[in-house]
């Protein structure tokens, strides 16, 4: 299977102090059709991991370490070039579609300007690329006249779909693109990305902090925790047989539908004192 | 019915109902009724947990505040111990309810920023007239070791803490007063999991401890699983199915409960 995106040995760190390693040496592999769960707690580093990708992380942050997607190595390319690659091959979804969207602008302009910046399409041809897309996400292509207040939470989180997958990118990366949506709302969004997946045969990168979303839409999972990676596998392995004891405290803390399983706090008994200090008591 | 079970219900709210009007039409001169609560009847048990549950907008939070008499209704009565809440003058509301407590959803927004965490959770006691200085110290910094917290936390302030510390102080306010019934509205939802379990532990430890009944207000449908004994599911200001918490998940019996519960993550794979 293709690879799109390979990252090695990636470490985040504040500019004025260098030894708080936010992400700390992170690798991963994302191959096409696959969808890749990061899941952690806040401050594990998820959101960092996927922002450094795209070149859109913090002025006040450094990364070091190799990102390279499809053999082209990312962290050496200038902004010119990078806008070239954002919103073309790499797609992205953030967790508010509210703010993510600008209010003033009609929806369908908005999906529509990411287009024309990279395939140039205009007129009559942008406009049937956009009810298409559209269309593709399950709104009525009559909406791109919308604006963003007009469209409900789940509608807004589809127009960010539909912007997102406008130019075909290889890879999309969600970050915790169902967070702020009703459960019955995140049930139909979740369905149609694993859908969109599938059709156009992108690597898909799904930040959440939720067990049951990865059981729904995950093929592999990571799990990370203080800026590290704690496991890797299969979903079906980190699931049900997980290795590492945060993986399994982690699970342990999520309530199920059926309420038979008893929870439990997690302890941190496998860090040491040092460690266990700034954690104790969150 | 017999008496029995009559006595056993702590909190009872009868045919709610509440409509606020909304801007509608161009540039929001027109205006429509929208009905927050639909003829809202509930009845909690004392020391059990009713769960309301339902998306945003269904009218958890209207019914929410408008037991604890923080919103005006339209129509219909609250009646806790035998009284109607919304007939009550003001000073024996406020009598009451040192009785009818709250816990928030957002530890950050809800907890006074220029206050210490000991003031924050004394003032009630001060309010209510409960016990000397002394004693009311006494008990401020039992309630914060109860919850997890330390005496010396007494003199931090709230901006000092993380999330899942703050919804401690929280719990700690609210309980000082040993209430009888506490409104718990999205208690966990802002926390991470590790902590999120951490505080239902915490409830259910002191709900046994206090002799406490919860509403607990929730949108999550896996936490409600774990806490509640019943549940409400509303829609649109309306309920729409109730019932003990086995029987509503076992065999939901209306279209949209089955909805609901068929969106929960995670319940077809792994």
């Amino acid at each position: 299977m293709a690879d799109i995106l390979n990252i090695s040995k990636l470490t985040i760190t504040p500019k004025n102090a260098i030894n708080r390693l936010l992400v700390n040496n992170v690798s991963l592999t994302l191959s096409a059709g696959k969808t890749t769960c990061i899941v952690g707690e806040s401050g594990s580093g998820k959101s960092l991991t996927a922002l450094s990708v795209m070149g859109l992380l913090s002025s006040q942050l450094q990364a070091q370490g190799s990102i390279l997607f499809q053999g082209q190595e990312l962290t050496k390319l200038d902004n010119k070039a990078l806008q070239s690659i954002r919103g073309a091959k790499i797609g992205m979804i953030f967790q508010e579609p509210m703010t993510s969207l600008n209010p003033v602008l009609t929806v369908g302009y908005q999906i529509g300007e990411s287009l024309t910046a990279h395939l140039g399409l205009k007129g009559a041809a942008l406009q049937a690329k956009v009810a298409a897309l559209l269309e593709q996400v399950g709104i009525p292509p009559e909406r791109a006249n919308s604006y963003p207040d007009e469209l409900s939470g789940g509608q807004r989180q589809r127009v960010m779909i539909a912007m997102s997958i406008a130019c075909e990118p290889l890879l999309l990366i969600a970050d915790e693109p169902t967070t702020a949506l009703d459960v019955t709302v995140q049930a139909q969004i979740l369905k149609l990305l694993d859908a969109l997946k599938t059709r156009m045969n992108m690597a898909m990168l799904f930040i959440t902090h939720d067990f049951g979303v990865v059981a729904d839409i995950a093929d592999d999972v990571i799990v990370m925790f203080r800026g590290e990676i704690v496991e890797t596998g299969t979903k079906h392995e980190v699931l049900t047989n997980p290795q590492h004891p945060y993986t399994k405290a982690l699970l342990a803390c999520v309530p199920d539908a059926e309420g038979k399983k008893q929870l439990k706090p997690i302890t941190y008994d496998w860090l040491n004192e040092d460690q266990k200090k700034d954690k104790v008591a969150a | 019915m017999s008496q029995a079970s009559v006595d056993s219900i702590i909190l009872q709210a009868n045919n709610l109902v509440k409509s606020y009007s909304q801007r509608s039409g161009k540039f929001g001169f027109g205006s429509t009724q929208v009905k927050a609560l639909d003829d809202v009847s509930i009845r909690l048990k004392a020391g059990s947990t009713l769960a309301v549950v339902g998306e945003s907008g269904s009218g958890k939070s209207t019914l929410a505040r408008c037991l604890l008499q923080l919103h005006p209704f339209d129509s219909g009565e609250v009646i806790f111990e035998g009284k109607d809440l919304a007939k009550l003058d003001a000073q024996s509301l406020r009598g009451m309810r040192k009785h009818l407590q709250m816990v928030f959803q957002d530890p950050f927004a809800s907890l006074n920023p220029r206050m210490k965490v000991g003031e924050i959770v004394t003032e009630g006691l001060l309010i209510h007239g409960l016990g000397t200085a002394a004693e009311q110290q006494e008990n401020v910094l039992q309630m914060l070791t109860r919850v997890g917290l330390n005496a010396d936390d007494a003199q931090k302030y709230p901006h000092q803490f993380s999330g899942g510390q703050r919804q401690r102080i929280g719990i700690a306010r609210a309980l000082v007063l040993k209430p009888k019934v506490v409104v718990c509205d999205e208690p966990v939802s802002a926390l991470d999991v590790s902590v999120q379990a951490q505080i239902l532990l915490l409830l259910k430890a002191l709900q046994v401890e206090m002799g406490l009944s919860y509403i607990f207000i929730s949108h999550d449908l896996r936490v409600v699983r774990h806490v509640a004994d019943d549940i409400v599911v509303m829609h649109k200001g309306k309920i729409v199915e109730q019932g003990a918490v086995e029987a509503i998940y076992n065999a939901p019996q209306q279209a949209y409960t089955q909805q609901l519960l068929s969106a929960i993550p995670g319940r077809k794979a792994a």
